[in-house]
């Protein structure tokens, strides 16, 4: 199967590793995966802080640079909700932008969703001898719905003992620019969401989100905990050969 | 008397902060809300058709705000025919006008109240008061917020931010015959509350109220409430004055049903509240009066986006499961509507002029609980965002994000972009000036790293 990567321009600036690491997984498990090099970004960030205009061109973006392609793949729930969920709602009814996003959106996948709805795959041979907790994040949870997808998978992985997150459904505080334009609301919220962390007495927290983990590992690494966060998409892409 | 929510200073992350810091109302935000949501969430969960009943009171909240010009006439029309009489208030002022003129009409100058958001909405304690007229709050936690001197911070639960031992002082400050040795005891507070407020209805021949629903095919009101004190409003008074928001229809008898279910388990988390009182015009001893209200309501109608949050029933359920409302409280949002709600109520109604209101649409993370739990399935997050776009922006951040846009617009920009902070990545300080420091005052900075990953993809897949 051929697949389009959408890295997203988080992973590609801060987190190449999410990257690399969605390329191994999916190869191992049989895939021809491609990297379309025009691809930037999917304008959450604009459309969500009120630059409309902006985000709209960056939509239009995606639609050419992924058009054409069976399936892309995001590592990232937040930005696969946004083209599935908020591009129709960027284009005028009837309109070349809005049949463009109706072709490509149904197809564009956050990465737990393709590999057990496309795939068809719950235990794709990891191996990962740590004690892990999952945040969901809530575009994953409540934008995708994602559910279970990336815990069943977790489970599968060997070696791997899940503990389950108290207050897990709870927003983290993120929430893109929210972090920096309500500072005081989003440290609450990550202080409380740490604590949680914390409590499971997790080596790892990992959640299918690196923007929100990047809010949640800032303030871990403040607070000198020493507990990780990782992309759901490296524990996956972990095997015994690579520990 | 409580004091004006208008013209309140700050703007909601200044507010929040300030109230971020105050432990105790953190903890009874949260005692408090984690407590409804919990009951909130079994009694929706008893229900098997819940999500047909949510789709059934978002369709007829549209139909109805689609035809409301012909279903407001409608219910103008049974209700003069039952005997009331019918006012219409463009604004505050005409509305506040109209109550001080019938009040005085009667010779009285003391009026008590069951709850209603609209008269806070439009200052009606303040307006009265202004014309000798002095109105009661006969709703347990209205009472307390009114002799505390305070603003309401929560749709449902007013007094949500104070508990009960500053419920106790403000008991034994404000209420001139408290027993002496008042308990904090919730029973002994509801009790001297109870003897207080006795004499008061008694007393009084003037009440003023709002309304939860109104039919429009028979005219009729419908007030839920669990304490009582609106039945002894409605029925006591001899004069009765209903302010009630335009946006507060439903067309028929029958769909009163859904809303019935709907509201009590997504507001107070029970099956059923304990009083319903419905009237329809004017009955055998008392003068009916029904104020309909637009203050812009009808401006939010035109909005294709925002009309939605004219569907709002006022369950509070969305501030309850909101955790920026759990930890900001009800004042920040220097509105009778707080939360969710008023985050995308307030600055329709009155624009985004002031750095408050300008501040609301932004006082989300857009995790999207308040949708979810909405049992008229009110879209707040995308209305949050549409209202972010209509909302005026710093220069500074309009020229950021006009930068980003510009670097994102492009991919080899981007790789431009990103090879040079990966060259600078060990000038980079952990603590960062400016608006960055609002995210590392709290927060380390990822490290940025040698190589983008699509500058490996280049290296490894196209050598
Ligand atoms: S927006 Fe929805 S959840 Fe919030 S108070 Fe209104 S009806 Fe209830």
């Amino acid at each position: 199967m051929r697949v389009a990567l959408f890295i997203t321009c988080v992973n590609d600036t801060l987190f190449p590793g999410t990257g690399r690491a969605v390329v191994s997984l999916l190869r191992r498990l049989g895939c021809d995966v491609d990297f379309p090099a025009a691809q930037t970004c999917c304008g959450q960030m604009h459309v969500n802080t009120g630059y409309r205009e902006e985000g709209v061109r960056l939509a239009r973006h995606f639609t050419e640079v992924f058009a054409g392609y069976d399936a892309v793949v995001a590592p990232s729930g937040s930005c696969a909700a946004m083209v599935r969920e908020q591009y129709p709602k960027l284009a005028r009814p009837g309109s070349r932008g809005a049949a463009a996003i109706a072709e490509v959106a149904p197809k564009v996948y956050e990465l737990s969703e393709f590999l057990i709805d496309v795939l068809k795959v719950e235990d794709v041979g990891a191996y990962f001898p740590h004690r892990v907790t999952y945040h969901p994040t809530c575009h994953s949870l409540r934008g995708l719905h994602l559910g279970d997808r990336p815990t069943r998978l977790l489970k599968n992985v060997r070696g791997l003992e899940l503990v389950p997150l108290p207050g897990s459904e709870e927003c983290c505080g993120f929430g893109g620019t929210f972090a920096v334009k309500n500072p005081a609301v989003s440290a609450a919220m990550g202080a409380d969401k740490t604590r949680n962390i914390l409590d499971t007495g997790a080596e790892v927290l990992c959640a299918a989100d690196n923007s929100c983990l990047m809010h949640i590992g800032g303030t871990l690494s403040r607070q000198k905990t020493g507990v990780r966060t990782m992309h759901l998409a490296e524990i996956l892409a972990s095997t015994e050969e690579a520990q | 008397m409580s004091a004006t929510f208008l013209g309140m200073p700050g703007n909601f992350p200044k507010n929040a902060a300030k109230a971020v810091h105050n432990s105790q109302l953190r903890y009874n935000l949260r005692k408090a809300t984690h407590t409804i949501r919990g009951k909130r969430a079994n009694v929706v969960g008893e229900l098997p058709d819940w999500q047909e009943l949510r789709a059934a009171g978002k369709a007829i909240k549209d139909h109805t705000l689609r035809n409301l010009d012909r279903y407001l006439i409608q219910l103008e029309e049974a209700v003069t025919r039952a005997g009331g009489t019918v006012h219409w208030a463009r604004d505050a002022a005409e509305a506040n006008a109209i109550v001080a003129g019938l009040v005085k009409a009667t010779g009285e100058t003391e009026v008590v109240k069951v709850k209603s958001m609209a008269t806070q909405e439009i200052e009606l304690n303040q307006a009265l008061a202004e014309q000798g007229i002095t109105a009661y709050e006969t709703d347990l936690a209205e009472l307390i917020v009114q002799l505390g001197d305070d603003f309401p911070s929560h749709i449902l639960v007013p007094a949500i931010h104070r508990n009960r031992s500053e419920i106790r002082e403000i008991f034994l400050e404000k209420m001139p015959k408290v027993p002496p040795h008042l308990t904090d005891d919730p029973p002994a507070l509801a009790e001297a509350a109870r003897l207080h407020l006795r004499e008061r209805f008694l007393k009084s021949k003037v009440a003023i109220s709002g309304a939860n629903f109104m039919v429009a095919e028979t005219g009729t009101l419908v007030v839920l409430e669990s304490e009582g004190n609106g039945r002894m409003c409605l029925t006591l008074p001899e004069t009765l004055i209903s302010v009630v928001g335009i946006e507060k229809l439903l067309p028929s008898w029958r769909d009163l049903e859904v809303f019935l279910q709907l509201l009590p388990r997504s507001s107070t988390g029970e099956r059923m509240n304990p009083y319903t009182s419905m009237w329809t015009g004017a009955v055998e001893g008392q003068d009916f009066h029904l104020v309909l209200l637009d203050n812009g309501r009808t401006d939010v109608l035109a909005d294709e986006v925002g009309r939605q949050a004219l569907r709002c029933i006022r369950c509070s359920a969305c501030l309850n499961v909101c955790p920026v409302y759990e930890r900001a409280g009800g004042h920040a949002y220097g509105s009778v509507y707080p939360g969710p709600i008023g985050a995308i109520l307030t600055p329709q109604l009155r624009g985004m002029s002031s750095d408050l209101d300008a501040s609301l649409p932004f006082a989300s993370s857009l995790c999207g609980a308040c949708y979810e739990v909405c049992p008229v399935a009110i879209d707040i997050p995308e209305v949050l965002v549409d209202l972010r776009a209509k909302a005026p922006h710093a220069a500074a951040e309009r020229a950021g994000m006009k930068v980003a846009g510009w670097i994102l617009n492009d991919h080899e920009r981007l790789a431009k972009a990103q090879r040079a902070a990966s060259r600078l990545r060990g000038l980079i300080p952990k603590r960062l000036p400016g608006p960055m420091s609002a995210w590392t005052d709290t927060r380390d900075m990822p490290e940025i790293p040698e190589e983008s990953f699509r500058d490996w993809w280049e290296r490894n897949e196209r050598a």
